[in-house]
């Protein structure tokens, strides 16, 4: 997938510039699109990876598990045949709150985990209503300090970095809350597990 | 209301290493231990980066951004939504560091504290990299069947651009 995009933007960025007379920005660009790329890393990834130090004491002292905690009374209302206190459940729990602390290395795992547990209830390879609303929940976490954003704004001047969190967050919920509804409306209308 | 931002990163630094001190975790070696796994995840991301941000520099140094804006102007100026951001709003679900190459050229073009860096900053923040997401998570688990899940996680995309760019109109 990555490589038509890549391979596409490339070839007709160069072929468009043929006739559009801006060869030498092109060039000019890309060139200057490698030292942009390694100072780009150097400064927002230092940030990144300071957040992932400090989300991994989050995670060692049990922050997250306290945070599933408060999340699995939410997660048997969303998934139909998850019970309270089940293996699946915790493991969602501690996959959504992996994700809402932006641990997205720790989130996986749990996510795949989950996702394999639900699986034992598929028939064939055929996804339950369980399995694609996991799925959907991880497509629209909600992050509560959106890092990588902070640090890359920093990097590129910001006057107020940090100003975007209360509208991700406001973003991120509705569109949570919109993706479970679409969902469950799609279980409904589709044929049974 | 602009400033709860400022105070969410400190609060949430103090918030972590007061509950952890508390706990009595060892903080330092946590924080080490987490960046190592950093590091590892900066590097991991690096290589696709730096092929995208190449890309992503020709194809707008060539003037095709512009076409795409251009061509898909009738629909977005009727709703509103930033020409520039088409491209991002196109390459988002398809890929993760895609879509953070197009954000930081958003920023170096127009400043992140300009509308339209704002309006990115909101819809990188609240959506994911939705193809990548689900091949992970069913390819795990060995589902050929998917049924439902991309539609509705694209349709929540849309959706949660939508509402970036009204909330972003509404509180700035």
């Amino acid at each position: 997938m990555l490589n038509v995009v890549w391979v596409l933007m490339l070839l007709s960025s160069v072929i468009y510039s043929f006739f559009c007379g801006s060869v030498k920005a092109v060039t000019d660009a890309m060139l200057q699109s490698c030292s942009d790329a390694i100072s780009f890393t150097l400064k927002t990834g230092a940030v990144m990876i300071m957040w992932s130090g400090l989300m991994n004491i989050a995670e060692k002292s049990a922050l997250t598990e306290r945070i599933a905690a408060f999340l699995s009374p939410v997660i048997s209302t969303i998934f139909q045949k998850v019970k309270r206190g089940s293996s699946e459940a915790k493991l969602i729990c501690a996959n959504m709150s992996a994700n809402m602390l932006g641990l997205s290395n720790a989130a996986t795992p749990l996510g795949i985990a989950a996702m394999k547990k639900l699986s034992e209830q598929s028939r064939g390879r055929r996804a339950t209503n369980d399995m694609c609303m996991l799925a959907v929940v991880n497509c629209s976490s909600v992050q509560l300090i959106p890092s990588t954003l902070i640090a890359m704004r920093t990097a590129y001047g910001s006057s107020a970095p940090g100003d975007i969190t209360v509208p991700i967050w406001i973003t991120s919920a509705l569109t949570l809350a919109f993706a479970v509804v679409i969902t469950k409306i799609a279980e409904r209308r589709s044929s049974n597990d | 209301m602009t400033d709860i931002g400022s105070y969410a990163v400190p609060v949430m630094v103090i918030f972590i290493i007061a509950y952890a001190s508390f706990k009595k975790t060892d903080c330092f070696s946590a924080f080490t231990d987490g960046i190592k796994t950093g590091v590892k995840s900066v590097y991991s991301i690096f290589p696709a980066l730096f092929a995208l941000f190449i890309s992503i520099g020709a194809f707008r140094a060539s003037g095709l951004v512009d076409v795409i804006s251009d061509f898909f102007s009738p629909v977005t100026s009727l709703i509103g939504f930033p020409s520039h951001l088409v491209p991002f709003a196109i390459l988002r679900p398809v890929s993760g560091s895609g879509s953070l190459a197009f954000a930081s050229d958003v920023f170096s073009s127009l400043g992140p504290d300009s509308f339209e860096g704002r309006v990115v900053s909101v819809m990188m923040g609240s959506t994911e990299t939705t193809f990548y997401t689900a091949a992970v998570y069913f390819g795990a688990a060995g589902t050929k069947n998917i049924r439902h899940t991309l539609k509705c996680a694209l349709i929540a995309d849309a959706f949660s651009m939508a509402v970036s760019l009204i909330v972003c109109t509404l509180y700035y």
